[in-house]
This record gives structure tokens, C-alpha cells and sequence, in this order.
């Protein structure tokens, strides 16, 4: 089972206060940071989705996030 | 009795020149009831001397992050705590993001390097690209890599890049403010070899940077100076980690304003929609600037951020009539 312990737009900790200006702005961003380890991920933007990757956990697309 | 804005503005339809930087100062300081009739009046001004058709352009980041330059606004500078990361992209995803974008009825896809400008390295992957793409996707390809050699500007052109974006991004008064390790003389430079090449100048900014409007005011002559094929009209996204991140999102209706008014400081050039609408019009907004002089516009997503789905602003300019430019129409 996978564990989000990170916020993935300010990368910090998802039960240190709310989020949801980070949810609201992840609509027009995509994330940056892995919700798993806080790792900042190499992310590539393209015309119709976006790709991020996390050294230590691998691939994410919009629809696998 | 000096004349009005509104008429010197229905002069600009007459005639088809430019307002001058007075003109353009009042438009930007109208009254908020006078807004919907400048629009008008800037949408006049497009559909008499642009026409009705709007150009969709796509674009890509070909190279991410690691920038070395310190534009406060951007979210790839290597010098700020920006959480964007450097990547590149390879050549087969670059030819199905063009892929992509020609699917949405776009003719233009530009590819974007955050550079200060082009090393060898840069420009073998752009050509390496430029080749594939032309290969496989009926599109033109534009490029956006920086400041430029003249031994550059000739290897685009001999590439068949057709349009190159330098955007000079704000006046040349306020530039100082936001960039200190270019100056805007250096951009200017680059957008004169590219205009001598004869590629297509794509040259434009971003609103809402902290500029006053008589700097806005500054920033549409000095476009209409330069004359460019193309101005792209972003407003500042704030990004976190950059210098702006705390900068308050620009106005709707200076939004707006600013809309009209560099329509009416260039009446016949592209006016295109570029980054930061979302967050700062909406989707009504969005609107009013395509039937307030706006006639391009950026579909799907941009370099770091997401945009609006393609089908939505394409649904728009249907019920709005007005028909995408097709491939045919640019060649």
C-alpha cells in the first residue's frame, strides 16, 4: 500500500495544516514534489499532459496521480 | 478641447495605424464603465485589419530548469528555490507533443529551451527535433532558445525554424527591475538579427510584474517599434520559490484594459493569449479579451504549468464564430 505523507506542491508534511490552496492550484500545476518521500521530482509539462519522476518511486502521469 | 480616447481609437480603425503612447496611457486608465466599449472598439480594430480567423499554437519545453538567468518571474531560474528541476526531453516525445498539438487543428508548435541562449548542444537536439518533427507532423515550428548569434539565427533559418519568440517581456525602463543578468538591449539585439533573417519576430511580456501603466504604456510603444509579426500577452502567474511569488495576480479589468490597449497600439499584428489567463481572467475573461482584440491563442498546456483543455477553448471559439486559421492560410 502507498503511503502520501507529502504534499506534492509545497512539499511539506499533508498533516501540518490545510492544503487546499496547494489542491486548488495543483488544477493548473503538476506536482513537484513525491508525495512519498518529499523528493523533488524531474518533471516535463507536454501540450496535452505532463510527466514526473521520483528517483526513488518512478513514474507519474495525470493518470496514474 | 482634446479629442478623446474613443475617438482616437475609432481613428485606428479608420486608418489602421497605431495609437501613440498618450493614446495608449488613456486606454489604460479608462474608467471601468468605459471598458466594454474600448473592447469593442479593439475588437473592431482586429476584425477589420486581422480578420476573423485566430492562429492555435502549441508549445513544448524542450529543455526545463537550470537556467542561468535571474528573471524574477520565472520558475526555471537555476538562482532561485524554485522546486522545478532540469529535464530534457528526447526526440520521439518532442515529436509527439508537436503530434499532439496538430491534433488540436494548431499550426504553430514552438519549442522552448530555458537558456540565457544556445550552446552546441542545445542547438544539435533543436535541429535533431526540428528534422523529426518535419518528418512526421504537418505544423510550423517556431523556436524560443534565448539570445542568439548571428551564426545561429542563419542555422534556424537554414533549419526552416519560421518564427522566433524573444520576448522582451516588459518595458525597457522596468526591465532593470526584473532581469539582471541580460539587459534588454541584449534582447532587443537578438530580435534585430532575427527580424534581418527573415523569420517571423514573436515578441511580447507579461503583465502584472509590478510595472506602473505608464510603463504598460511604455512597453506597448516600444512593441510597436519593433513591429512584430507576433505579441504574446502572458500575465504573471506568481510562481513559489521566485522573487515575484508574492506578487498579487494583475486586475481582471487592468487585464482587460491592457487588452485593448496593446490591440490598439498594434492593429494589424497577432495578439496572442499566452500564459496566466486562467488565474487572472477566467473563462469569462477569456472571452472578453477574444472579443476585446485578441486573435491567438495558446491551447493545452505551457512550459511548467497546465492550461485549459484544448477542446474547451476550441468549443469557445466556435460559439464565438470565430474560425481557427488553418496550415493552408500560413504558407
Amino acid at each position: 500500500m502507498i503511503m502520501i505523507v507529502w504534499c506534492d506542491r509545497c512539499g511539506r508534511a499533508l498533516d501540518e495544516g490545510p492544503h487546499s490552496a496547494c489542491a486548488a492550484a495543483r488544477e493548473l500545476e503538476p506536482p513537484r514534489y513525491c508525495g512519498q518521500c518529499r523528493r523533488r521530482m524531474k518533471v516535463q509539462v507536454l501540450p496535452a499532459g505532463w510527466r514526473a519522476t521520483c528517483v526513488e518511486h518512478g513514474d507519474l502521469t495525470p493518470t496514474s496521480s | 478641447m482634446p479629442e478623446s480616447v474613443l475617438a482616437r481609437a475609432e481613428r485606428v480603425l479608420e486608418t489602421g495605424v497605431g495609437l501613440d503612447e498618450a493614446g495608449v496611457l488613456e486606454v489604460l486608465r479608462l474608467p471601468d464603465d468605459q471598458i466594454p466599449a474600448i473592447l469593442e472598439l479593439a475588437h473592431q480594430v482586429r476584425m477589420r485589419w486581422c480578420g476573423p480567423e485566430v492562429e492555435v499554437e502549441g508549445i513544448v519545453s524542450l529543455k526545463t530548469g537550470g537556467c542561468p538567468e535571474d528573471c524574477h518571474f520565472c520558475s526555471q531560474s537555476g538562482l532561485f528555490t524554485s522546486p522545478v528541476r532540469a529535464v530534457w526531453l528526447d526526440i520521439p516525445a518532442l515529436v509527439e507533443a508537436a503530434r499532439q498539438t496538430a491534433a488540436t487543428g494548431a499550426t504553430e508548435f514552438c519549442i522552448v529551451a530555458a537558456v540565457r541562449g544556445p550552446d552546441a548542444r542545445l542547438m544539435a537536439q533543436l535541429a535533431e527535433g526540428v528534422k523529426a518533427i518535419r518528418e512526421a507532423v504537418d505544423i510550423n515550428i517556431a523556436a524560443s532558445i534565448g539570445m542568439l548569434t548571428k551564426e545561429q539565427v542563419d542555422e534556424l533559418v537554414a533549419l526552416g525554424v519560421h518564427r522566433y519568440n524573444h520576448n522582451l517581456e516588459t518595458s525597457r525602463s522596468y526591465f532593470p527591475h526584473v532581469v539582471t543578468t541580460h539587459s534588454w538591449e541584449e534582447r532587443w539585439d537578438t530580435l534585430r538579427m532575427v527580424r534581418e533573417s527573415g523569420m517571423e519576430v514573436c515578441c511580447g511580456g507579461i503583465l502584472g510584474l509590478g510595472e506602473s501603466v505608464e510603463q504598460r504604456a511604455e512597453f506597448a510603444i516600444q512593441l510597436q517599434e519593433l513591429d512584430p509579426h507576433e505579441v504574446p500577452l502572458n500575465f504573471l502567474n506568481p510562481r513559489p520559490g521566485t522573487p515575484l511569488s508574492d506578487q498579487p495576480v494583475l486586475d481582471p479589468k487592468d487585464a482587460l484594459r491592457a487588452i485593448a490597449a496593446f490591440r490598439l497600439a498594434l492593429p494589424r499584428t497577432i495578439l496572442r493569449y499566452a500564459g496566466g489567463r486562467e488565474i487572472t481572467l477566467g473563462d469569462l475573461g477569456t472571452r472578453d479579451g477574444l472579443l476585446g482584440g485578441v486573435n491567438a491563442v495558446i491551447v493545452g498546456n505551457y512550459l511548467t504549468t497546465l492550461g485549459r483543455k484544448p477542446d474547451e477553448d476550441l468549443a469557445l471559439l466556435e460559439e464565438l464564430k470565430m474560425p481557427v486559421k488553418a496550415l493552408s492560410a500560413t504558407l
